[in-house]
């Protein structure tokens, strides 16, 4: 069946079996591997996307289920400047160790972001409790986001907001 | 090397991100299963139903008559031997299968589900055998044996580790307490979020490349060719980066043979990709360990012995897993002073997946028997148990039973912290009522080499080309944890240029110089002291040069920031690459490169497992604060204080990020993980069911780094890898006993066996002059 939808700002269409993941329609005719999987059973977050800018395990959902949708990926967030501020975030707190959840964990982060502009603590872990890291604790992480979150508002010049 | 004071340090000390961190979080960077190749074929592995079967007939026929299919193996048409330790394994089973995962047969297809296809129409028939997989019933001599091919097997004891140091039952006889108990250890996985990957592909000539993110690579090149009759001097091993190891990718497993023998037989590239499920059920996991432990004191609070009784439980097959008892048994001999020891320890083999070298590899399990019994002890002696600790705490200069000689030692200096930090003196004992409490648990890690195979060694490579530009091309492998990081910020360090000029190659067998591999917390130690002798080597190269030019002697010439100046006279300076140059473009010239190779001065242990096995050893101490639900037995973990030896920081936030990352898998080992398994059956493989700890179970780790500037550490720096996952099982159970008065005897501390603990009221047992009483 016929697919088109937009990725990461382009549009693309493509004829895809049925059955054919959004994680397999991403990493295997597209060839977008940033998007990693751990585990095509929805457990582990690492397949991470934007779907419509909601954060969606990309292994459990359908190619032809994001038919005229816009679909964000870990490619799809650099900014002219170089790393978003996320990217950015994680790269100065040493949020990476191995790397592979990451591009899932960064997206989840993004769809936070998004809906939450000012999240505590609390608020990134419970956000990040689909995504799960295996090298950092997790405490790095937390830490990028509340920084990359700052950085984010103080670039729109929102008012500072409570990170406690 | 002389001792550098932390002033004088430009690099060495700073938190400086990883190299790769960019490329990480963009997705740039290429794991093995991003790699695209022409003609790759995939694999799939038949894998055995039964836990212990003979396996009577294999037909393959109707596999290999299925459109797509371009190879199907079984032992009976390839070329393999035996591999593991004891060679007590094959890649593919001929004649036995011994556990529920056991690869039996293989293909490689056009695509994924073409493979899957043809396995479903491979017949074999299986007599299926009596299985066992209790340890202890594995001893007994009705129990079915699971080698019985192999002659110098006993029963099903694979492996012996027996020590015996001063006379423990004399010493009993005088002690003031004595508390006794059972510790066990679950299986658990080191389960990475990146499945094994595995690729393979011969050259029309014959030549082998694999690309495996493997990290003892040299052995795992020596391995293949070994057990599959190649010549090792045409394979060329590539690791790709690694998506999480944390020991379970240490070395070679089964479905690398059988990648390689796929693509033997296909003529085509093959990939062989562990499903979430493959990767539960076979590949390594952390050993089961069981110890009976007895520790004694004198009224005055000295250590006067320890008496364990061990069963390993490693499954169908050694691997290395084995040999976590080596660890195990430093713990049991040396954490504290401990003058008289005795270990009768049994390796036994079981009808389960096997152990392999995870992270801390049979540390935290002999701790979470070792630290207990610190608890219990002081509480028997009615002493505090941090006093305790102190009392008996090793010192540098000491010499432990095993001839382990402590150089570097910050391991009261870190119980002193997490005492402070926890309000340990005015909260400790005093939570009950709120149903809250405070543990504690030290370590002892070896932390500079392992001395474990011939060479203990790392060479390293650095080159500076005509642009200025450091490379640095190190045997030693980065697995995410950022050594590619801290070995370039040695050697920018070293040879006074930026960290942004120097380069690190390490992840191809044909460029980089031998490396024993990513193991025992080594590779800033060893890896680093390598990387800075060659870095040394290259500058004063490039200072002769630049003497030259500068019509200065090469002594009175420094090098900071890439520019080389005659120290005290600033205006006299040449830019890094110009002494390069200067080198080179000319008749007769040369490049700067050097090379270095450093081994460290350590021992193999003798065969009563005496000796320096290493050339420094980490410490560490963490306190942990749990609140438990009396009424369900749910154990609420609070918060978790460390301290860790670590020599000196090379990069501060590298060593939190070992230690934070250590500490959460403690606290998964602690709280929720464990291979549950019926009859041999893992009951859930998959990261729904398995516990692994997510944002919301970890709190936030306070970490302290103790700089003890160890005398042989590159910078003084000591490993850090290993130890933050050591403590907390231990740290935690003694938290529990804490809040509620029972003792815990077995991790994960879930919540039904915490409830059972607290209705069964399971106490400390203590045997004070001969007599037994329960402590609460």
């Amino acid at each position: 069946m016929r697919v088109a939808l937009e990725i990461n700002g382009d549009d693309y269409a493509r004829d895809v079996e049925p059955d054919l993941t959004l994680l397999s329609f991403l990493r295997d005719v597209l060839g977008l591997t940033g998007t990693k999987w751990g585990c095509l059973t929805g457990d582990c977050g690492a397949c991470t996307v934007l779907v419509d800018g909601k954060p969606v395990v990309s292994c459990l959902q359908l190619a032809c289920q994001a038919q005229g949708r816009e679909v964000t990926t870990v490619e799809g967030l650099e900014t002219p400047g170089g790393l978003d501020e996320v990217q950015a975030a994680f790269v100065s707190n040493g949020a990476t160790q191995c790397g592979f959840c990451t591009p899932g964990m960064v997206m989840s982060v993004e769809a936070l972001l998004r809906t939450n502009p000012s999240p505590n603590e609390a608020e990134i872990r419970e956000a990040l409790a689909g995504n799960l890291c295996r090298c950092t604790g997790y405490s790095k992480i937390v830490d990028a986001v509340l920084q990359a979150a700052a950085e984010r508002r103080s670039a729109v010049g929102s008012p500072a907001a409570d990170v406690s | 090397m002389p001792a550098v004071r932390a002033s004088e340090l430009q690099v060495v000390g700073r938190r400086i991100p990883k190299l790769d961190a960019p490329e990480k979080v963009t997705g740039q960077i290429a794991y093995a299963d991003d790699l695209r190749m022409s003609g790759l074929l995939e694999g799939a592995i038949l894998r055995s139903p039964h836990p212990h079967a003979r396996i009577l007939s294999i037909d393959v026929s109707d596999a290999e008559r299925l459109p797509g299919v371009r190879a199907v193996i079984h032992a009976g048409n390839v070329q393999q031997g035996c591999f593991g330790y004891g060679n007590d394994n094959v890649p593919l089973k001929g004649d036995k299968v011994r556990f529920i995962g056991d690869e039996v047969a293989a293909v490689a297809a056009v695509d994924e589900e073409v493979a899957k296809r043809a396995l479903e129409l491979i017949r074999v028939e299986y007599e299926v055998l009596p299985a066992v997989f209790d340890p202890f019933e594995a001893l007994e001599d009705s129990s079915p044996s699971i080698h019985d091919e192999l002659p110098d097997v006993d029963g099903n004891v694979s492996m012996r580790w027996d020590f015996d140091h001063g006379d423990v039952d004399a010493v009993a006889d005088r002690a003031a307490a004595i508390v006794e108990g059972r510790y066990s250890a679950p299986q658990a996985a080191p389960a990475p979020i990146e499945t094994h990957v595995v690729i393979a592909s011969f050259s029309p000539s014959g030549h082998l490349t694999v690309w495996s993110p493997v990290h003892m690579v040299f052995m795992y090149r020596k391995a293949l060719a070994d057990v599959l009759g190649l010549d090792w001097r045409k394979i060329t091993v590539i690791q790709p980066p690694v998506g999480g190891s944390f020991g379970g990718k240490i070395d070679i497993d089964t479905h690398d043979f059988i990648a390689v023998m796929l693509a033997r037989h296909a003529r085509r590239p093959v990939r062989l990709v562990m499903s979430r499920e493959e990767e539960f059920i076979g590949t390594r996991t952390r050993q089961p360990i069981h110890f009976t432990l007895r520790t004694g004191a004198d009224a005055d609070g000295n250590l006067l012995f320890r008496d364990a009784e061990v069963v390993s439980d490693n499954g169908a097959y050694n691997a290395w897993g084995s040999h976590a008892m080596l660890v195990a048994m430093n713990t049991i001999t040396s954490m504290y002073r401990v003058p008289n020891s005795r270990i009768r320890c049994a390796v036994v083999y079981t009808n389960k997946n096997y152990g392999g070298s995870v992270r801390g590899f049979g540390n935290p399990q002999a701790t979470f028997a070792v630290e207990q019994q610190m608890e219990e002890l002081a509480d028997a002696l009615g002493m505090d148990p941090m006093d305790l600790r102190l009392r008996n705490a090793n010192q540098s200069g000491d010499v432990t039973p095993q001839g382990m000689e402590i150089t570097s030692c910050g391991l009261s200096q870190c119980l002193d912290i997490v005492r402070e930090q926890s309000g340990w003196d005015r909260r400790r004992g005093k939570m009950r009522d709120r149903h809250r409490g405070l543990g504690a648990a030290a370590f002892i890690h070896v932390g500079g080499g392992a001395r474990i195979y011939g060479s203990d060694g790392c060479g390293a490579i650095v080159k500076v080309d005509e642009s200025g530009q450091v490379t640095l091309i190190s045997g030693s492998s980065e697995l995410g944890q950022g050594s590619e990081t801290a070995l370039a910020m040695i050697v920018a360090e070293e040879m006074g240029v930026p960290i942004e000029s120097v380069h690190v190659v390490n992840s191809n067998t044909d460029i980089k110089p031998w490396d024993v591999g990513v193991h025992a917390s080594r590779t800033t130690f060893v890896a680093g002291n390598a990387a800075r002798m060659a870095a040394a080597a290259a500058r004063d190269k490039i200072l002769e040069a630049a003497a030259d030019l500068l019509d200065a002697r090469a002594g009175d010439l420094r090098i900071r920031e890439g520019v080389v100046e005659v120290a005290g006279e600033p205006d006299r300076q040449i830019e890094f690459g110009r002494a390069v140059r200067r080198r080179l473009l000319r008749e007769e010239g040369s490049v700067v490169m050097a090379t270095a190779f450093y081994d460290p001065p350590t021992h193999h242990q003798d065969k009563d497992y005496r000796g320096n096995i290493s050339a420094a050893y980490g410490f560490g101490a963490h306190v942990a604060e749990v609140e438990v639900d009396p009424g369900t037995g749910m154990v609420r973990l609070l918060n978790l204080w460390t301290a860790h030896d670590v020599g000196r920081a090379i990069n501060p936030m590298s060593c939190e990020g070992q230690i934070e990352g250590g500490a959460a898998m403690g606290v998964g080992l602690a709280l929720s993980e464990e291979l549950v398994m019926f009859d041999g059956q893992i009951a859930a493989p998959n990261f729904h069911d398995y516990g692994l700890p997510t944002a919301v179970d970890v709190p936030r780790t306070v970490v302290n780094l103790v700089e003890t500037i160890d005398p042989l550490g590159p910078f003084g720096a000591k490993g850090v890898g290993e130890g933050g996952i050591i403590p907390p099982p231990a740290a935690i159970a003694n938290a529990i006993a804490d809040a509620t008065g029972v003792r815990p005897r077995e991790y994960p501390m879930r919540p039904w066996k915490v409830k059972h603990w607290i209705d069964s009221g399971e106490r400390s047992h203590v045997v004070a002059g001969k007599e037994a009483s329960e402590h609460g």
